[in-house]
């Protein structure tokens, strides 16, 4: 058996019956890159920790054997395991700052795993993590390990995680969805340094991911994992050029089609007089304690029209959106909409300025009151703006049920019983209640799993159709933008970069940081990570 | 070198303390000054002459208006002049000086047990969650939390002092007494307050301890191999330090309500008894003093546990300028 | 990663443990047997029935008191008087504390900035040392004994209260109502309070407890409720010599006292316990 890692019928349960990894079948060479892809619920994560012979509190490993090296997982004893994590297998979590204890100094936290567990004496594992931290570029590798995980960036963390994570030599390493909270532009060195490292150190890695494009550039086999059960397996290449199952066709069919799709036309008769815009913005400021956010941010909306607001973290994206909503206390600057002047701060601003403009937020779980039936968070715009009641009130809340896709039956629910994408489809009925103008979608895409975000772009798509609603859209993935914007404003550290229709903006990108945030976005196809490494 | 933000946030909660310790000598004054009728004829009763009334109250400033005795009273008492007791007739300071250090005795032992002993088998609670030695401590504490202080003094009197004869039953100490007879004498005091005390002090380390262990960098000490009580010691405690400490010094402003009530279980010659002797009898310049002495022991405490929760608080004893990508 | 913190509570099932439905019994017992005192009391309240701390016997379950009075009877009549004091000084408590703190904790800014400072100093003297002061000065009538303790232990409340409204108030959901905008009243009393709802009332539990423990601890020392109405804490005092004498005279009316106590925080403990729980999200994967 060559194999490192070797589960077979694995199976995890929860507390309560419910089943997170059902039988599920996995083997790991050498020097091999296994990914793990799924929607949120597929049993990835667990079956990651699992590998480290770790459930989470309220979990039990209830079935099949981990097999590492021959020996089972599963027969050790506590101190068994305890000594296998971070010395055979290593563990590298989503976000470096939640996996850092912010009491003890970095250097302490690396060192740990290599004392603890016998291996080194302080001082060789004190001049290993030096090592460590020079091999991963960080600067001044001699002081890194005397500071505090808060006192060295996001990206140094990162990095430090990793270092931690090797320390004592694992041969297999679980990478749970390490790029997931990053930056299109930082995912890039991220990925690197991880292949670098993998290779360099001659290690097994369980890649898990939500992306199938990260995982096509770093992993060599793939795993489609639903519901906890494993779909599909294979190379990757024969995965993504000729998937088995249909639901693996769709996961790939989702992420490619961005790269095919060049924006949406708009349809505006030849020769006839551009119509009043509908929202203006001139030399928008906006400022917090003291630091300018947006800068100098100036541009127009259509009626019926989509924008989409792109940029990374830091953009100021975020705060634009406030603005128009009014929601920033310090903003300088002109707002008009349908021609009216647009107040500042939406204390200010009058009822039916307030119904026009709706809002949508990033996660449905909390843009919803929990303690409210659907019929009331539907209901009451309706009765607040437009006094409806009774008779009539029910059956525009049915009316708005339908539009967005969902049963009216779903009317005497409450939101804890809704999946995530039906509660974003309730937010949007939500914000359509209000007859508004304009909706701005602050990322509502970003929360959801990938094939429920087509869906609702989907919809919103129909929904302009047939009332020429116009939206503001905030994002950060530009394969959304691709699918529902008109026009495109990227910004860059609170001041835009470009702005102008989707497919002049994506097709020739004209400024240079454009041109990287576009090469950034990772593609599917074999040998694009080192196709932009060399580009570089 | 103290980060310059800690520096000024614990400066900020020392100046606040003060202005408590302020308003609270405001309120005192006030409060013990409203009483319905005149402060004379109820102080004379039923000797009260015209002349009589009227030399009381050019003796007691009775005809300045209220705020210049306010200021009157404050300036006295930073001298260390805190009046005279209705009851006896003899200078409060006298009369309080000698019970506030019996007091201060019974609190301090007291705390010196139960600190430690709490918090250990806090942590202990911790690290066998769910455990039998877990279990069986959550229940005496929930137990001895719902006990009147009263209740648990009579419990230990009638086990110890009645039935067995150990202890004595009232602890009075005298001048004359050895240390091991002062000792027997405040040993069922000392344990009752230790038991008021610890129930509360245990559960929040338990419950400080816990709720840090909820957090994801503990879930990454596991995963690194490390056993529960490593990661109890090194990665949980220091996080959970700040609230513990807090918890632990407010407990010991608890002490100073707890005491009291015991004192008059026990019959102990503290400045509780006085204070509660001093409330029935009206004795207004005593109440005054012990009043405004409890408050400042407790207000004392209050910033303490403050200001150390803060000192312990790791983010901010480090605190630089971070660097941005 | 996200923190997991799944409560491992006392024994039986996490989410019914039995220490809950022993608690819960318990109050509903003593509650409901001081609320029916009248009714099914042996005697009334002040009779004579033997001597001095009698021994218990057929006639005298719990034996006689320091006067000769029935012990049971004056148990029952006594809880119904300390509840019933505790429990309107407790709603006052809430009254105030939560129609304060909600409101604070809603509104914000200078409001919020004035009623916390002053509660702060509030909070900075212990309540025993500010109610012996009131009491010495206005007396120790029943109303005066409400009023205080209620006001005092509002501010407690006032804390927790402003605390749950403010971390209710950030949530996106209240911020859809005030973009709508809702107006206050709207605000506080469909969106915060429902939400609030919980902590809330393990808070009212937890009052109580200290409420009435403090007007038990009062009336010991001889400043809360007086003589002859019956009342736990004074009967404990009164008693109190029977321990000399190896009797359990005064451990009746302090048992009625702790059982009561230890029934409620043992519900709040599972409320509490609940609501920290969380609600059926789906585990990490």
């Amino acid at each position: 058996m060559s194999d490192v890692l070797r589960m077979e019928g694995l199976r995890v349960e929860a507390r309560g019956g419910r089943v997170l990894v059902d039988d599920v079948d996995l083997s790991l060479s050498k020097g091999e890159v296994l990914g793990l892809i799924g929607e949120s619920g597929a049993g990835k994560s667990t079956l990651g920790l699992a590998a480290l012979a770790y459930a989470r509190p309220g979990c039990r490993i209830t079935g099949g054997s981990i097999l590492l090296g021959g020996v089972d997982l599963c027969a050790l004893d506590a101190a068994g395991r305890r000594a296998i994590r971070g010395t055979r297998v290593a563990y590298l979590a989503q976000s470096a700052a939640a996996a850092f204890n912010p009491a003890i100094r970095i250097g302490a936290q690396v060192c740990e795993g290599p004392i603890r567990h016998g291996l080194m004496s302080p001082k060789a594992a004190q001049a290993h993590a030096v090592e460590l931290f020079t091999a991963l570029d960080l600067p001044q590798p001699q002081e890194f390990g005397s500071r505090y995980p808060h006192q060295v960036s996001g990206g140094q963390l990162q990095r430090a995680m990793t270092a931690m994570a090797i320390a004592c030599r694992p041969e297999v390493l679980v990478l749970d969805e390490p790029t997931t909270a990053l930056d299109v532009t930082t995912q890039i060195d991220v990925l690197v340094m991880l292949k670098r490292i993998i290779a360099r150190y001659d290690m097994s890695a369980l890649y898990v991911s939500h992306d199938l494009a990260v995982i096509a550039q770093i992993a060599d086999r793939i795993m489609v994992l639903r519901h906890g059960r494993c779909v599909e397996s294979g190379p990757t290449a024969q995965v993504l050029s000729a998937p088995r199952t249909d639901y693996a066709r769709a996961l790939i069919a989702e992420r490619r089609a961005p790269e095919s799709v060049t924006g949406v036309s708009t349809a505006n008769a030849p020769g006839a007089p551009p119509p009043p815009p509908l929202l203006e913005v001139h030399d928008l400021h906006v400022g917090h304690a003291g630091q300018p956010i947006v800068k100098a941010v100036a541009f127009t909306l259509a009626r019926g029209e989509t924008l989409a607001i792109v940029g990374e973290s830091g953009s100021g994206k975020t705060t634009l959106a406030n603005a128009i909503c009014g929601q920033t206390a310090a903003s300088v600057g002109r707002l008009h909409f349908a021609g009216e002047p647009l107040a500042a701060h939406f204390s200010a601003r009058g009822r039916e300025q307030l119904r026009r403009i709706q809002l949508v937020l990033q996660s449905p779980d909390i843009a919803l009151n929990p303690r409210h039936s659907i019929d009331l968070i539907l209901g009451r715009p309706l009765r607040f703006y437009f006094g409806l009641r009774d008779t009539a009130l029910r059956s525009r809340v049915a009316e708005l049920l339908l539009l967005v896709g969902l049963n009216p039956d779903l009317a005497s629910r409450t939101p804890g019983q809704l999946s995530g994408g039906q509660k974003q489809r309730i937010c949007i009925a939500r914000a359509l209640a209000a007859r508004p103008d304009l909706i701005v979608c602050d990322e509502i895409t970003s929360a959801l799993d990938p094939l429920v975000a087509e869906d609702i772009l989907v919809l919103l798509r129909r929904l302009q159709a047939e009332l020429g609603t116009a939206y503001l859209f905030i994002t950060h993935d530009l394969g959304s933008v691709r699918r529902i914007a008109d026009r495109v404003l990227v910004m860059r550290q609170g001041s835009i970069v470009t702005l102008g229709s989707t497919a002049d903006v994506l097709t020739r990108p004209a400024h240079p940081y454009l041109r990287k945030l576009l090469a950034s976005q990772p593609q599917m196809r074999a040998g694009w990570l080192e196709e932009v490494l060399a580009a570089r | 070198m103290k980060a310059p933000a800690l520096r000024r946030l614990l400066v900020r909660r020392l100046l606040f303390g003060l202005l408590s310790l302020l308003v609270v000598s405001a309120l005192l004054f006030f409060a013990t000054n409203l009483l319905p009728g005149d402060v004379a004829t109820a102080l004379l009763g039923q000797q009260a002459t015209p002349e009589s009334l009227l030399r009381l109250r050019l003796e007691l400033g009775l005809d300045q208006p209220a705020w210049l005795r306010y200021v009157h009273w404050f300036i006295r008492l930073l001298h260390g002049d805190f009046g005279t007791s209705l009851a006896s007739g003899r200078s409060v300071v006298s009369e309080l000086l000698p019970r506030l250090g019996n007091t201060l005795i019974l609190a301090a032992v007291a705390g010196a047990i139960a600190v430690p002993l709490s918090v250990g088998l806090g942590l202990i609670s911790a690290m066998r969650e769910g455990g039998l030695v877990d279990r069986a401590l959550s229940l005496l504490c929930v137990l001895t939390i719902s006990t009147p202080e009263f209740l648990l003094g009579y419990v230990l009197i009638g086990a110890f002092a009645i039935e067995l004869g150990w202890l004595p039953s009232l602890a009075v100490i005298s001048p004359g007494m050895t240390l091991l007879e002062r000792a027997a004498a405040i040993t069922l005091p000392v344990c009752t307050l230790v038991l008021v005390v610890m129930a509360h002090m245990l559960r929040m380390t338990r419950a400080s301890v816990l709720s840090v262990m909820a957090a994801p960098y503990v879930e990454m000490a596991y995963l690194k191999g490390l056993r529960r009580s490593t990661v109890i010691l090194r990665h949980a405690l220091p996080n959970s330090a700040a609230p513990i400490i807090a918890v632990v010094t407010l407990n010991l402003g608890y002490l100073v309500v707890g005491v009291v009530v015991v004192e008059v279980v026990f019959v102990y010659p503290g400045a509780g008894q006085l204070l509660v002797d001093a409330v029935a009898k009206r004795d207004l310049p005593l109440v005054q003093a012990c009043g405004l002495i409890f408050a400042a022991i407790y207000i004392a405490l209050n910033v303490t546990a403050d200001m150390l929760a803060l000192w312990a608080s790791p983010r901010l004893r480090h605190e630089t300028l971070r660097h941005e990508t | 990663m996200k923190p997991r913190g799944m409560r491992t509570d006392t024994a039986g099932s996490p989410r019914r443990p039995w220490s809950l439905y022993i608690g819960a019994g318990g109050v509903i017992l003593l509650v409901g047997s001081a609320l029916l005192a009248p009714w099914i009391a042996p005697y009334a309240e002040g009779q004579f029935v033997g001597g001095v701390w009698d021994l218990p016997s057929a006639a005298s379950w719990l034996g006689t008191d320091n006067d000769g009075r029935d012990m049971l009877t004056r148990v029952l009549f006594g809880t119904r008087t300390t509840v019933s004091i505790a429990l309107l000084a407790t709603v006052l408590a809430l009254a105030v504390g939560i129609g304060f703190g909600v409101v604070a904790g809603a509104v914000g800014g200078w409001l919020d900035e004035l009623l916390s400072r002053c509660v702060d100093i509030l909070l900075a003297i212990p309540v025993l040392i500010s109610a012996l002061i009131v009491l010495s000065v206005l007396g120790t009538s029943t109303p005066v004994l409400i009023g205080t303790i209620g006001l005092l232990e509002a501010t407690r409340v006032y804390v927790v209260a402003r605390a749950v409204a403010r971390s209710v108030n950030v949530q996106p959901f209240v911020q859809v109502a005030r973009l709508r905008g809702e107006a206050l009243p709207w605000i506080i009393g469909r969106e915060l309070l429902p939400n609030a709802a919980g902590p809330l009332i393990a808070e009212g539990g937890l009052r109580f407890c200290f409420i009435f423990l403090f007007i038990a601890s009062l009336s010991f020392l001889g400043l809360g409720i007086q003589p002859p109405t019956a009342d736990l804490g004074s009967m404990v005092r009164e008693n109190a010599q029977a321990i000399n004498f190896g009797l359990m005279a005064p451990l009746y009316p302090a048992a009625a006292i702790a059982l009561l106590t230890a029934g409620i925080n043992l519900v709040v403990d599972w409320l509490l316990a609940a609501q920290s729980r969380p609600h059926g999200h789906g585990i990490e994967l």
